[in-house]
């Protein structure tokens, strides 16, 4: 069972500020992490492979050279091995020119060992569009299963994987095909604490960094910011609400006083007359 | 038995990678091992770094790493509620190469530093706290991590773990502190745009300044405040023994409002924005607070060996040149084949030979003297202050007279004996 995990270097979303008169993420504000849904589809390839007793993971992550430490990350939950694909001709890619550029290295991952199944996160939490995975999976012709909250069986022989994803009013049990991809919301599992052993492996491990030339059968046009149609028109952080009116007193009086706030404005409260 | 190493390294600020780092670059096999997310995530310091040692790692260091800015100004504060005396050095050459200190945050910093060990070779594992010392006849063979799979294996294990090193308490080389030995220190970093610091620190370009505030400043009790500059900041901070603490009933960081809003101290950080807010225990205990450094196959670094010079505020270059000095003394070691106490006292050798220990000796007293006769912080710093004041103001009378008046306020103030007494006891604690 070979397994490619997908990952992102995001910017910690928690702590990060965004420059006022910009309106642009200040990236130098947060420290670099592996964006934490991509941190749950490692451990779950790491479930997987530990549940049949063999395989490989592989974890593959586009970004400048930095991106290497998402791979350190990976390989401490337990990833075997990591491939960066960095190139100046990437910078600035969009979600298509992403997932073109990622499914190109898949190819020639898949080359040297057949890949099973295909791991990504439910969304970057700076970007949090979902669309490189199944944007892969489209390219590498394989069905992409969205929302995955556990994988109930993988059965080696017959080539099929059971699959619980999440629906708006319910789960959804899939049999699927491998190869296939999964994309893993955060309830699938719990980060384990990693081992010393993968903690020393990490330290040590160089992953392999691939520029555009590793790669093969590439269209460059679809690279970068040539191959990416998205154009971002304007960020803006949301205004703060303005106005409003606090109430004192005590509870008696507070709702006196809103009592007395809605008869003032019950004409916002009538259905709309103009309809 | 999982993988066995040279040398492991338990910490990774100053001390612990002057040791790593040195170890690494002579073909050591180092694993270093950090509690916190990052190296520097969970290290506090006022924000001096001394060049001297620094350099003596890692020659013209100040072309590469994250500091802050080269202080040329060293300002002291006597000061009392309303007012200061103060004295201090300005000098430009110190903005030049090679330079004297900088000042510098610790959380990039450290990071730069582990870093530079990294690419020595160290391998360093973050977010892993050690438990204890695994021994096996009486000799220290490795550390027990948190994680799965934890025991990690080496000739010698460096304890440069910190100021309350539980690990060297766990072998028995540290007691438990009294409260006497340690400071608490509580500092702020306060955000301020870089024009506004140079306008109030009457600064230049990346110039900066330092500014050590005793006697009110702690309300008259053992310690110090400190300010310093950096960038686009300021660290502000002021510490006092634990046990001033006590017998004061002084909560720390009420000590740190009542400075910040110190009418002598409020103009230099006026509009400033709190970005950090630190504590720290500060080993003070000196010479004799100074533990068993070295045991079979142990070192001990750093403030996890107590060294630090309260008076002049130096700790981190101390803790440099021991790292540095515990990793000359492994690589020894390492030829000889030998890792026992024996062979390892030689870092023992090293550090009372060097100006640690030398340092630490000349001040073995004073913290002690300063502590047990308070009048030094709580009468003296006031009473130069009123000296100062009835000097300078121009009121018709003749300075000869003024002088006079001094002199006999100072001795009817606390006796010519005891002022003798106490001026002879400062001295023998400090000479």
């Amino acid at each position: 069972m070979h397994i490619v995990v997908c990952v992102k270097q995001v910017p910690d979303t928690k702590i990060i500020k965004i420059n006022p008169k910009t309106n642009t993420l200040d990236r130098r504000s947060a420290p670099a992490i592996l964006n934490p849904y991509d941190a749950h589809a490692v451990q779950e390839a790491v479930k997987i492979t530990k549940a049949i007793g063999k395989g490989t993971i592989s974890v593959l992550s586009m970004g400048p050279p930095q991106a290497e430490a998402v791979i350190k990350k990976s390989i401490e939950i337990g990833a075997d091995r990591g491939f960066l694909i960095s190139d100046r001709a990437f910078a600035g890619a969009d979600t298509l020119a992403t997932s073109y550029a990622l499914s190109k290295a898949l190819e020639r991952i898949s080359k040297d060992m057949p890949v099973d199944l295909i791991l990504c996160g439910k969304h970057a939490i700076d970007g949090d569009t979902g669309q490189v995975g199944p944007g892969i999976a489209r390219r590498l012709d394989i069905p992409p299963v969205t929302n995955v909250i556990e994988v109930a069986e993988v059965n080696e022989s017959e080539k099929t994987i059971l699959i619980k994803r999440k629906i708006t009013n319910g789960y959804e049990l899939i049999q699927a095909q491998i190869p296939c991809l999964l994309t893993v919301e955060k309830e699938i599992n719990s980060i384990e604490y990693s081992p010393m052993p993968n903690m020393i492996k990490a330290a040590r491990y160089e992953p392999v960094i691939w520029s555009v030339n590793d790669l093969e059968a590439v269209d460059r046009t679809q690279l970068g910011l040539k191959g990416s149609p998205t154009i971002v028109g304007k960020m803006f952080t949301p205004p703060k609400p303005e106005g409003g009116k606090r109430l004192e007193g005590n509870a008696d009086e507070q709702i006196q006083q809103l009592m007395e706030l809605l008869n003032d404005k019950k004409e916002l409260l009538q259905p709309n007359s103009n309809k | 038995m999982s993988e066995k190493f040279d040398v492991i390294v338990v910490g990774a600020g100053p001390a612990g990678t002057s040791c790593a780092y040195t170890c690494a670059k002579n073909g050591l096999k180092v694993l270093q091992i950090e509690r916190g997310e990052y190296p520097g995530s969970k290290n506090v310091m006022g924000g001096v770094l001394y060049r001297k040692q620094m350099e003596e790692i890692i020659p013209e260091f100040w072309k590469e790493a994250p500091l802050e800015r080269p202080v040329i100004e060293q300002r002291f504060w006597m000061m009392d509620k309303e007012s200061a005396v103060s004295f201090g050095y300005k000098g430009l050459e110190w903005g030049k190469e090679p330079y004297n200190n900088f000042t510098v945050l610790r959380a990039p910093f450290d990071q730069w530093f582990a870093k530079k060990g990294v690419e020595q070779g160290v391998l360093l594992i973050n977010e892993t706290v050690v438990l204890e010392c695994l021994t096996e006849n009486g000799k220290v063979v490795g550390v027990r991590t948190d994680r799965p799979d934890g025991d990690i294996y080496a000739d010698v294990v460096v304890l440069a773990d910190g100021v309350n090193s539980l690990l060297a308490k766990q072998l028995g080389y540290h007691k438990e502190f009294r409260p006497d030995e340690v400071a608490l220190t509580v500092m702020e970093v306060i955000n301020l745009p870089k024009d506004k610091i140079n306008d109030r620190f009457n600064l230049e370009d990346n110039q900066g300044c330092t500014i050590e505030i005793f006697g009110d400043s702690t309300k008259g009790n053992l310690g110090t405040a400190f300010i310093y500059t950096n960038k686009d900041s300021i660290n502000i901070g002021v510490g006092t023994t634990l046990s001033s603490m006590i017998k004061a009933k002084l909560k720390p960081y009420d000590l740190l409002d009542y400075l910040k809003t110190h009418p002598m101290v409020r103009p230099l950080i006026e509009g400033g924005e709190s970005a950090e807010y630190l504590a720290h225990l500060i080993p003070e205990g000196g010479y004799h607070s100074v533990p068993k450094v070295a045991g079979n196959g142990v070192l001990l670094a750093g403030d996890a060996a107590q060294l630090v010079n309260a008076i002049h505020r130096e700790g981190s270059n101390m803790a440099m040149a021991s790292g540095t000095m515990a990793a000359e003394t492994i690589i020894a070691a390492k030829e000889r084949g030998d890792f026992s106490e024996t062979s390892l006292n030689q870092y023992r050798e090293k550090l009372y030979q060097s100006f640690i220990i030398k340092d630490l000796e000349k001040y073995k007293d004073a913290a002690h003297t300063f502590e047990h006769y308070p009048q030094y912080f709580k009468e003296y710093v006031p009473m130069l202050n009123r000296a100062a004041n009835k000097f300078f103001t121009v009121d018709g009378t003749p300075k000869k007279e003024k002088q006079k008046e001094i002199m006999k306020s100072f001795t009817s103030e606390r006796g010519t004996i005891r002022v003798l007494q106490d001026m002879y006891r400062a001295w023998k604690a400090v000479k």
